[in-house]
């Protein structure tokens, strides 16, 4: 395996994805991480001289919606999958700003 | 000698655009809806939903772009930005990183030091966020995702500001040449306009920018310039004790006027941009942006250019009503209906700007109908009521846009125009009054006043002044 991944970015990994790994979990990261980029470095073996960047598999462009409003109220079915609710919002744990 | 330092001030200007939905649903943007009736499964980032853009934030995006001078990028496409709060459902917010809509432009601004040129580095297209709000009962916050999916654009300018005053003149700048275009309205104390300051310092002479720090919650022209001075003060303060600046956000407590670094969110500023594979790219081509640049309005220099041209009206009255492009408007419907600019001027610098003051609004918020307006300006000019009666109806007019005439018909507000009446109610004034009377024969000139004051007493305000001075005087 070329590409070996430290401790530390697995660790910065978990905290971007807020995860929270045990050892175990956290050494089969490291080589699932490893691997990804291995197979990754293939396209690196290709001749890419004068092919421009693609930016969307689909050879499709400029879909625009008309502004138009086309929704109602869907406040019943938005929250129906909400673990907890209250007053007509989303309970989460407390956020502060700043 | 003691060090000479100079501010360097870059902006970042999130503006709210003024389309009735969302950026990539059809989800209504009115504001007041109660918590949540303005969801549905793509601005609550619900798996397998589709964003589709809505072709008018884009056509405002370009017009933006052209009204300052930007190149517009033909071929454009949207970026995901990572991070977890839960404001953003998506986990993502959905912005332009790599290809922003446009590039390298500039706005004049006007200052006591002369004129100076603001270079724009970019504007993007992006979606706003939802709204939390801590409930006071349980430790929880509740969220609200009306604002979600609400189009923004952000204008990030070039570190070319110095000051406070020349800050605030390129906001002023933005903020009429937007509202012109119609594409928001730019009201910084409710937040379609946000103003973050990235500022730094450094010793007079260098070239070389020093650290900077980003300050956020600027919710008036006056926290900017307070947080300004504030933060130019902490970093000297720092830089003179030999410590060095920490690049980092910080929030302003205008209450307070001091600014704190905000909480890091797990100090993970690594947003990990990528293409949205969700949305495709937009390419641009030179009709599209032709027919943006023809439906350009008249901005407000060559509007002022105009102003002087066709109306006998000082300068002053020019630049306060085309600093706003709805008292503009109303300017012109209203000198279009009756004819008068000089008069509808007056009233606009007049009692208008008194109103606006005491009832805490902006031009913009004005409702009354030009149409109402010019009736009003009809029945002072064909002296159907008198100036106090009229700045009565004006007011009236100004909160409840009431139909002038009706209001005057309904209210018995005309003049008392028959001299019979008004004569011989001076008559009955004169003889109930010998004291001022004998006053004024004695040479008093001031005594006729309170005589004047006694007639349109008795006449309920209804009655022309000058006539009742004339009448005074002739009768005695
Ligand atoms: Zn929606």
């Amino acid at each position: 395996m070329a590409h070996v991944i430290d401790d530390e970015t697995i660790e910065y990994v978990g905290i971007l994805a807020k995860l929270e790994l045990s050892e175990e979990e956290r050494e089969q990261a490291k080589k699932d991480m490893g691997s990804m980029l291995d197979y990754i470095d293939k396209l690196g073996e290709l001749d890419t001289t004068d092919i421009e960047p693609m930016s969307h598999v689909f050879p499709v462009q400029n879909v625009f919606r008309e502004d138009v409003v086309t929704s109602g109220d869907m406040r019943e079915q938005m929250l129906a999958n909400a673990p907890q609710e209250k007053d007509g919002m989303f309970v989460v744990p407390k956020t502060f700003e700043g | 000698m003691e060090k000479q330092y100079e501010t360097v001030i870059g902006l970042e200007v999130h503006v709210e655009l003024a389309t009735k939905t969302k950026i990539f649903c059809g989800c209504s943007t009115a504001f007041g809806g109660a918590p949540n009736t303005h969801t549905c499964p793509v601005c609550t980032g619900m798996p397998g939903t589709l964003p589709v853009l809505n072709g008018q934030v884009l056509e405002y995006a370009v017009a933006v772009g052209l009204a300052t001078n930007c190149s517009i990028t033909r071929y454009c496409k949207f970026d995901r930005k990572n991070y977890f709060y839960p404001d953003n459902p998506q986990n993502y917010q959905i912005s332009q990183l790599y290809l922003p809509i446009c590039r390298n432009g500039h706005v004049d601004i006007e200052t006591e030091g002369g004129v100076k040129s603001i270079g724009i580095h970019e504007i993007h297209m992006e979606e706003d966020a939802g709204k939390l709000i801590h409930d006071e009962w349980e430790d929880v916050s509740l969220v609200d995702y009306n604002r979600s999916g609400v189009p923004l654009i952000e204008i990030v300018s070039e570190p070319d500001m110095r000051n406070a005053q020349e800050v605030i003149a390129y906001l002023e700048k933005l903020r009429m040449t937007i509202q012109y275009l119609g594409a928001s309205d730019c009201k910084l104390n409710e937040g379609s306009m946000r103003a973050d300051v990235n500022l730094s310092v450094r010793e007079v002479g260098s070239t070389e920018l020093g650290t900077r720090t980003e300050m956020k919650n600027l919710n008036s022209f006056r926290a900017i310039t307070r947080a300004i001075t504030g933060e130019r003060e902490r970093q000297i303060e720092l830089l003179e004790r030999g410590e060095s600046v920490v690049q980092e956000t910080r929030r302003w407590d205008d209450a307070r006027e001091v600014s704190y670094a905000m909480r890091s969110k797990e100090d993970a500023q690594d947003y990990r941009y990528f293409p949205d594979p969700d949305l495709v790219p937009i390419q641009l081509d030179d009709a599209f942006i032709e027919r943006v640049r023809a439906g350009q309005p008249e901005f407000r220099e060559e509007k002022m250019e105009r102003y002087r041209r066709e109306f006998d009206i000082p300068d002053y009255d020019t630049r306060i009503i085309t600093g706003s492009k709805h008292m503009a408007d109303l300017f012109e419907a209203t000198v279009e209906l009756c004819h008068q600019p000089k008069k509808v001027s007056n009233w606009l610098m007049g009692e208008t700007l008194r109103l606006l003051k005491e009832r805490e609004m902006d031009p913009e918020d004005i409702r009354f109908t030009p149409a109402h307006f010019a009736k009003l300006i009809d029945l002072t000019e064909r002296k159907v009521i008198n100036t106090t009666v009229a700045k009565e109806v004006f007011e009236e007019m100004f909160d409840r846009d009431v139909d002038p005439e009706g209001y005057v018909e309904d209210k018995g507000l005309k003049m008392v125009g028959d001299g019979n009446a008004l004569r011989k109610t001076v008559e009955e004034v004169i003889a109930a009054n010998p004291q001022s009377v004998a006053d004024y024969r004695g040479g008093k000139e001031k005594a006729i006043g309170f005589l004047v004051g006694q007639t349109m007493k008795a006449m309920k305000g209804k009655a022309d002044p000058a006539s009742v001075n004339q009448l005074l005087k002739e009768l005695l």
